[in-house]
């Protein structure tokens, strides 16, 4: 493994392999009734969050703490943009103070890269959010929820629905499931996907209804209502109409096909209420995933891939 | 030192070539050519002079900028008029056009004139200032751009930069009314409502790197604007810092019909691409941005063609806390003065694009005449001013920042290897690069 992890581009198919694998394990952990490993006692991770966002924050702060590691939760209000503290101010002030991975979640592009990249720090870098850029451990976690019920990914079809210009997920899931041997299909209305989206690994598609009856996973994006202020679609009615995942639509797919969503949902735009509690979603499975797979993050980033996993605490 | 003070002693420049050509002496004396060929050996003989080796090296006419941020008055934390032009000196420029987006904006004559004396105290070389086209930079009414081309700075070139000026019937407004006194309007050409938060080219890599793409398009779509309304009104237009393979083909057609525009390129442009993005790091953040390979070769094409009339180095320092941040919340803008000839060098000379006459004429002769000066872009003959470069084309360095003598360490070319090294920059007769040491 890498010192960091910044972008699902980073990965090649055997580190992704080996993380999914050790999540395996953390996972299993979950299921004894001590829960906590000794992997990182003395270590300190720093939840370094620039946007609120308290679901990853919580989840990277469970995952750390059941690797018995010292956690410090940061939320920096401010950045350069608004004249706060810079993020080489707070990078120094969190190596100063030991800091041996910094998980950031940043409203700016790149921010993680900076982090990674500049000097100011000595740890390892972990992307929880930049921007409109990436999301590495919501990529793996879906791509580990869907390995659970679907096998290996090789040749499986995964269609992602939505905003996926301004979606960090979309980008990482793109970049992770076609380094593990998935077929992506990225449909969205034209104004919401990339200029240049036809170089990437994916395939894209303006209409939905073709797109999911092959598909052996769909993943819906959150939109946000704001969007059609700004003209992407004309409004929230005829993007649920077109885009949304309904009852409907659901009929269409295969019996096994998933549905998937990184949350938090907007219930009755991107996807309905039953769809979202029937049994074919995975949507809170995903959260539980999430701690494991952020789990074996830190665990491999930190203890380096060549160490087995110990023992839980008290169970030597 | 002053740039009123006479040269203590004629110079005789012995063994360079001009304009790549011959080699051959120059006698400088009293500011002006006083002599080239063997009249310049037998006079140096008669006279006490300072003589210099100059065997091997390309003399070219003082480079002359159209598009220089000097910061002065109002940020003086990232350079003033006295680094900047001593930058510029050691560039090899013996003239620069000071952009008028200054605190106080350079929109009256109190603010040229003053910008044209610090430049004048500091004499490094000659400051021609660019008066604003509108109040502030605002875009909302037209400066008193009469009053900046009465004044003692004489200003004949007025533009925004760093702002489009995007309403159309101010555009038209200015395009006629500096017609009075022969001003041509430089126009930062950026569709504000298609850029709006933009961050980097658009194209496949804003895509995969979550940033706010800057279409091409917006750029494009106000030079075709602007071209036809200068038609229209029959004026003249310059269009700044050109950096798009359509915007070159735009500017092919405006002037094939005859009208009068001419275009500037930055060195950046020619040499470097998006792909830089990718590192986040923001010393490759600047405006327009950098574009694909695609673009910068049509612009080479356009630049070798005359399609493009001149490089301008558009350099823009910026204090270091401005560029050590996120990319999104850094200053858009990189130093250019000390690199330009260098960068042209490689992009154009080393490709067989341009020979040095043809870089005297994109980098010298056209933005003197775009500009309005007498006294630079003029022949290397007897009797014209002795403004000039000495250009040592057969080394190569590395770029080191800290060496620079801007205020601003942000260069995007640190620790790349450049070709040529200006050896020494003449203006009026004297070295205006002798006083620095530079390290080894």
């Amino acid at each position: 493994m890498r010192r960091h992890l910044l972008s699902a581009g980073d990965l090649s198919r055997e580190d992704a392999v080996l993380v999914l694998d050790t999540a395996e394990e953390m996972r299993s952990l979950a299921d004894r009734p001590i829960k906590k490993l000794p992997a990182l006692r003395g270590r300190t991770v720093v939840n370094l969050f620039f946007e609120d966002s308290t679901r990853t924050r919580i989840s990277f702060e469970a995952a750390a703490k059941r690797l018995s590691a010292d956690v410090i939760n940061f939320a920096a209000k401010g950045s350069s943009v608004s004249k706060g503290e810079s993020l080489k101010d707070t990078a120094l002030t969190l190596q100063a103070m030991g800091a041996d991975a910094i998980v950031v979640r940043h409203h700016s592009s790149g921010a993680p890269h900076r982090l990674a990249s500049a000097q100011w720090t000595h740890g390892s870098v972990i992307n929880a959010g930049d921007g409109t850029h990436e999301h590495p451990t919501q990529a793996l976690l879906d791509a580990f929820t869907m390995r659970r019920h679907l096998g290996d990914l090789e040749g499986r079809r995964v269609t992602i629905v939505g905003d996926v210009l301004h979606s960090r997920v979309a980008r990482s899931n793109a970049l992770l499931l076609s380094t593990l041997g998935a077929e992506v299909t990225l449909v969205g209305p034209p104004t919401l996907l990339p200029v240049g989206v036809a170089s990437w690994p994916v395939h894209t598609s303006y209409d939905l209804d073709s797109s999911i009856v092959k598909s052996d996973a769909v993943m819906m994006l959150r939109v946000q209502r704001e969007r059609m202020n700004e003209s992407f679609f004309p409004s929230a009615r005829e993007y649920s109409r077109r885009y949304g995942l309904d009852t409907r639509r659901m009929a269409l797919l295969p019996d096994h096909t998933l549905v998937l969503h990184p949350g938090p949902m907007n219930r009755g735009m991107e996807i309905s209420a039953d769809v979202a509690d029937s049994t074919r979603s995975v949507i809170v499975e995903q959260v539980s995933n999430g701690v494991a797979v952020r789990m074996a993050v830190l665990y491999l980033l930190l203890s380096g891939s060549n160490v087995p996993i110990e023992t839980p605490v008290g169970e030597s | 030192m002053t740039s009123s003070e006479p040269n203590p002693l004629p110079v005789l420049l012995r063994g360079g070539r001009p304009l790549g050509g011959p080699a051959t002496d120059l006698l400088l004396d009293e500011g002006a050519i006083a002599a080239i060929g063997a009249d310049a050996t037998s006079r140096a003989g008669a006279e006490v002079i300072e003589v210099v080796e100059a065997d091997g090296l390309v003399i070219l006419p003082g480079l002359v900028d159209l598009h220089t941020h000097l910061r002065e008055p109002g940020r003086e934390d990232a350079e003033t008029v006295e680094t900047g032009t001593r930058a510029a000196a050691r560039g090899g420029f013996t003239a620069v056009h000071a952009m008028a987006n200054t605190d106080p904006v350079a929109d009256t004559a109190g603010v040229v004139e003053q910008v044209r004396r610090l430049g004048q105290e500091a004499g490094y070389c000659d400051v021609q200032p660019v008066g604003a086209v509108t109040v502030g930079l605002q875009g909302q009414r037209l400066a008193e751009m009469g009053a900046m081309a009465d004044s003692a700075a004489r200003v004949r070139i007025f533009s925004d930069d760093g702002h489009c000026v995007s309403d159309a019937v101010l555009m038209r407004r200015a395009l006629e009314y500096v017609k009075a006194f022969d001003g041509v309007v430089a126009q930062h050409a950026q569709e504000p409502r298609l850029t709006e938060g933009a961050q980097m080219n658009e194209g496949p890599l804003s895509g995969m790197l979550g940033m706010r793409g800057w279409p091409a398009v917006a750029e494009e779509a106000i030079i075709a604007r602007d071209a036809l309304l200068a038609a229209h009104v029959g004026s003249r237009l310059h269009v700044c810092h050109v950096s798009t393979a359509g915007s070159v083909e735009l500017l092919r057609w405006a002037k094939g019909k005859g009208w009068a525009i001419t275009a500037e390129v930055t060195p950046h442009h020619l040499l470097l691409t998006d792909e830089l993005a990718a590192t986040y790091d923001p010393v490759y953040k600047v405006n327009p941005p950098l574009r694909s390979a695609a673009d910068v070769d049509a612009l080479r094409a356009g630049l070798a063609d005359g399609t493009i009339d001149a490089v301008a180095t558009d350099h823009a320092p910026h204090p270091r806390e401005d560029k050590e941040c996120e990319w999104a919340a850094a200053a858009f803008g990189m130093l250019g003065l000390e690199t330009a000839l260098s960068v042209v060098h490689q992009s154009m000379v080393d490709t067989g694009l341009l020979d040095w006459a043809g870089v005297a004429d994109r980098m010298s002769f056209r933005p003197a005449r775009i500009g309005q000066l007498a006294t630079h872009g003029r022949p290397l003959a007897v009797g014209e001013p002795a403004n000039l470069v000495l250009y040592d084309a057969a080394v190569s360095e590395v770029v080191r920042p800290q060496d620079s003598a801007s205020l601003s360490r942000n260069t995007p070319y640190a620790g790349r290897t450049l070709p040529g090294r200006v050896v020494a920059t003449y203006l009026r007769g004297r070295c205006s690069t002798a006083v620095e040491t530079v390290p080894a």
